[in-house]
C-alpha cells in the first residue's frame, strides 16, 4: 500500500493499538465503576459519579498534567510502579493508553450505567427467587441483558480514543513510533512545511476509522439486541 | 405442612396488618380487592420486601422474625414465586429458563423431588422447549414461569395473580393446567387473587382482605357460605361443595353426586363414578320453603336447619344459612320471604335447586 508511508501506517497501527488497550483496560473498570453508581449503596456515591465524569469536562491539557503528576516516574503512583516493577508510563505508548483509557472512561461509564439502569429489576427479583446470589445475578442476567449498550459504549469510546490529542501530547509526549497517534501526527505534518498533503491522507484515515466503528457498533449492537431475545 | 404469616407495615397512606396460617397441603388463596394488601404479603413471605414486624413460618422453618432479628435473604429461602407478568428472562430459551432455579437448587444440594420431565409433561410446554419467551402468547409464558419455579424445588409456592394478565379464553386454557398441578405435587401453594371464579376452582383455604386486614379466614366453604361475608361477595355468594360422583341416570341424563349428608342431582356429567368434583350452588339458584313441595320441576330438594340469617340491608336481601348435616347451603332471599315463611334460626326448612342451576367447576 503506498497511500501511506510507511511512518505513517506506523501511526495508524500504534493510534489502533493505543485505543484497544485504553478501551480493553478501561472497560471492566467501567463496568464495576457503573454498577457502583447504579446499584451501590455507601455514602460518597454522589462523589463517585461526579469523579468519574471529571475528565469528560475538565480541559484535555489539565487531565494530561494531573496524570504526569500522579503517574510521572516521581509522581505517587508512578514512582511506586517504577521502583517495584520497573514501570514507566509518562512519555511510553502505556502512558498514551492510559491517557486515552482515563479521557474515554466517562464514556464508557456513562453508556454501561444507562444499560444497566435499563434492565428490568423484575427479572433479577426473579433470579432470586430461583436461588441466584448477587454476584450470579449480575452475571447471568443483568450483564447479559446491558451486554449490547455496553458493547456500543466500548465501540464509541473506541473510536473516541482515536482522536485523543491534549491529554496524548500533555503525558506522553509526541515521539514517533511510540507516543505519535494520528492526531498528533496530523498536528505535526501541519506544523513543518510542506506538510499539507500529509495531513490531508491522515485525516482521511481518521474519517475512515470513525466511520467504520460507528458502522460496526450500530451493527453489532442490533444483533445483539436480537441475541438477547428484545 | 403449614404455613403462618403474621406482618405488619405501615406504607404512606395506608397499613397492613395481616396475620393468617393455612394447615396441610392444597391452595391457600388470599382474596380481596386491589390495594387490600394481598400482594405485600406474597413481597414479605418471598423476602422481596422488609415489613416493619413480620414472622413467616413455613413447616416449622422461620423464614423471618423480625422480633428474633431473622430475616433469610430471598435466594435462600425456597420460595416459588410466580408474578403477574411471568420475568421470563429474555436471553435464554424456554429451557434455559427451566433449569436455572433447577441448576441452582441443585448446586445447594436440595433434595430434588420436583423433576424436569414431570413438569414439563404437566404444564404441557415440551413444544415450546426451544423457543425464546418473546415469542409465546401470555398463556404459555405464565405456564413456563409456573414450571420455572416449581424446578427450583421450593417447599412452598407463591402466585401472584397469575391470571390477572390474560384473557378468559387464555385463563380457561391454564386453570386445568393449575388444577393437575394440584392434584400432582403435594406443595402448598399460596394464591392471591381477585378474581372469585380462580378462588371456586382452586382454593381449600380461602383468606378475605379488606383495607389491609383479614376479614375471615378458614376452610373455603365454610367461607364462602357465610351469610354476614356474603354481601362482600355480591354475586359470587353460595356454597361450594367438594362432592363424590356416586352414579349416573343414563336415562334420566342425570348425574348423582354426594357428600355424607347431601346429595345432589346434576346434568350428566362425562365422569366416572367415584371422581371427586367441585361444584358451586349459588345463592341466588336457591329456593327455601317451609315443607316438602308437590308437582315442581326442581331435582334437589333437602330438608335442613336454619343456621343463621343475615340481612344484606343495601340490596334488601337476606341470607339464610341452611346446615344440611354437615354441609351448608346458602339462600338469598328478600326479607319478605324469611317473615312469611316465619324462619328464625335453629327452625327446619327446605332448601330446593335446580339441577342446571349447580354449576360443576372441577
Amino acid at each position: 500500500m503506498d497511500f501511506l508511508t510507511a511512518d505513517e501506517w506506523e501511526a495508524v497501527r500504534l493510534t489502533l493499538a493505543v485505543a484497544v488497550r485504553a478501551v480493553g483496560f478501561g472497560l471492566p473498570v467501567a463496568v464495576v465503576m457503573a454498577w457502583l453508581v447504579v446499584r451501590g449503596r455507601f455514602p460518597g456515591r454522589g462523589l463517585l459519579g461526579m469523579l468519574l465524569h471529571l475528565p469528560l469536562v475538565l480541559p484535555p491539557v489539565v487531565t494530561g498534567w494531573l496524570l504526569l503528576i500522579l503517574f510521572g516516574v516521581r509522581g505517587p503512583i508512578g514512582g511506586w510502579l517504577f521502583h517495584w516493577f520497573g514501570i514507566r508510563l509518562a512519555f511510553t505508548t502505556a502512558g498514551a493508553s492510559l491517557a486515552c483509557g482515563v479521557m474515554v472512561f466517562p464514556i464508557m461509564v456513562r453508556g454501561i450505567r444507562l444499560s444497566l439502569e435499563a434492565v428490568d429489576r423484575g427479572l433479577e427479583q426473579a433470579a432470586r427467587s430461583l436461588g441466584a446470589g448477587r454476584l450470579d445475578r449480575f452475571v447471568t442476567i443483568t450483564l447479559p441483558l446491558a451486554a449490547p449498550g455496553i458493547l456500543v459504549g466500548a465501540i464509541v469510546a473506541f473510536a473516541t480514543s482515536l482522536g485523543e490529542f491534549g491529554a496524548v501530547i500533555t503525558f506522553a509526549a509526541n515521539i514517533p513510533g511510540q507516543t505519535q497517534t494520528l492526531p498528533l501526527a496530523i498536528y505535526t505534518a501541519l506544523q513543518s512545511p510542506g506538510g499539507e498533503a500529509q495531513a490531508a491522507r491522515l485525516c482521511a484515515v481518521s474519517i475512515a476509522l470513525a466511520m467504520v466503528g460507528l458502522g460496526v457498533s450500530e451493527a453489532l449492537g442490533r444483533r445483539l439486541d436480537r441475541a438477547i431475545g428484545r | 405442612m403449614s404455613l403462618a404469616v403474621a406482618l405488619r407495615h405501615r406504607f404512606p397512606g395506608r397499613e397492613i396488618d395481616i396475620e393468617f396460617t393455612a394447615a396441610g397441603e392444597g391452595v391457600t388463596a388470599l382474596f380481596g380487592p386491589s390495594g387490600a394488601g394481598k400482594s405485600t404479603v406474597i413481597a414479605a413471605v418471598a423476602g422481596l420486601l422488609r415489613p416493619d414486624r413480620c414472622r413467616v413460618d413455613v413447616d416449622g422453618r422461620v423464614l423471618t422474625d423480625t422480633a428474633a432479628g431473622i430475616w433469610l435473604p430471598p435466594e435462600r429461602r425456597r420460595v416459588g414465586l410466580v408474578f403477574q407478568d411471568a420475568r421470563l428472562f429474555p436471553h435464554m430459551s424456554v429451557t434455559g429458563n427451566l433449569r436455572y432455579g433447577q441448576r441452582r437448587a441443585r448446586r445447594s444440594g436440595a433434595r430434588e423431588t420436583i423433576g424436569f420431565d414431570e413438569i414439563v409433561a404437566l404444564l404441557g410446554i415440551e413444544p415450546l422447549l426451544g423457543r425464546r419467551p418473546r415469542g409465546l402468547s401470555g398463556g404459555e409464558k405464565q405456564r413456563v414461569a409456573i414450571g420455572r419455579a416449581l424446578l427450583a424445588q421450593p417447599e412452598i409456592l407463591l402466585m401472584d395473580e397469575p391470571l390477572a394478565g390474560l384473557d378468559d379464553a387464555r385463563k380457561a386454557d391454564i386453570l386445568p393446567f393449575l388444577g393437575r398441578l394440584k392434584t400432582a405435587l403435594r406443595l402448598p401453594v399460596l394464591y392471591v387473587t381477585h378474581a372469585m371464579d380462580e378462588v371456586i376452582r382452586l382454593a381449600d383455604t380461602l383468606v378475605l382482605v379488606e383495607a389491609g386486614r383479614v376479614a375471615a379466614a378458614g376452610a373455603l366453604n365454610d367461607i364462602l357460605a357465610r351469610g354476614d361475608l356474603a354481601p362482600g361477595l355480591r354475586d359470587d355468594a353460595g356454597s361450594v361443595l367438594s362432592m363424590r360422583v356416586r352414579d349416573h341416570d343414563a336415562a334420566r341424563r342425570l348425574t348423582r353426586l354426594e357428600t355424607a349428608d347431601l346429595v345432589v342431582w346434576v346434568p350428566l356429567l362425562g365422569v366416572l363414578p367415584g371422581t371427586l368434583v367441585r361444584v358451586r350452588v349459588p345463592a341466588r339458584e336457591v329456593i327455601l320453603s317451609r315443607g316438602q313441595p308437590d308437582g315442581i320441576s326442581v331435582q334437589n330438594i333437602v330438608a335442613g336447619r336454619v343456621r343463621k340469617i343475615t340481612e344484606d340491608a343495601p340490596r334488601h336481601a337476606a341470607l339464610v344459612e341452611v346446615a344440611v348435616g354437615g354441609d351448608i347451603l346458602l339462600a338469598r332471599v328478600t326479607p319478605d320471604a324469611v317473615r312469611r315463611l316465619g324462619l328464625v334460626a335453629d327452625g327446619d326448612v327446605v332448601a330446593m335447586f335446580k339441577s342446571v342451576g349447580v354449576e360443576v367447576v372441577a
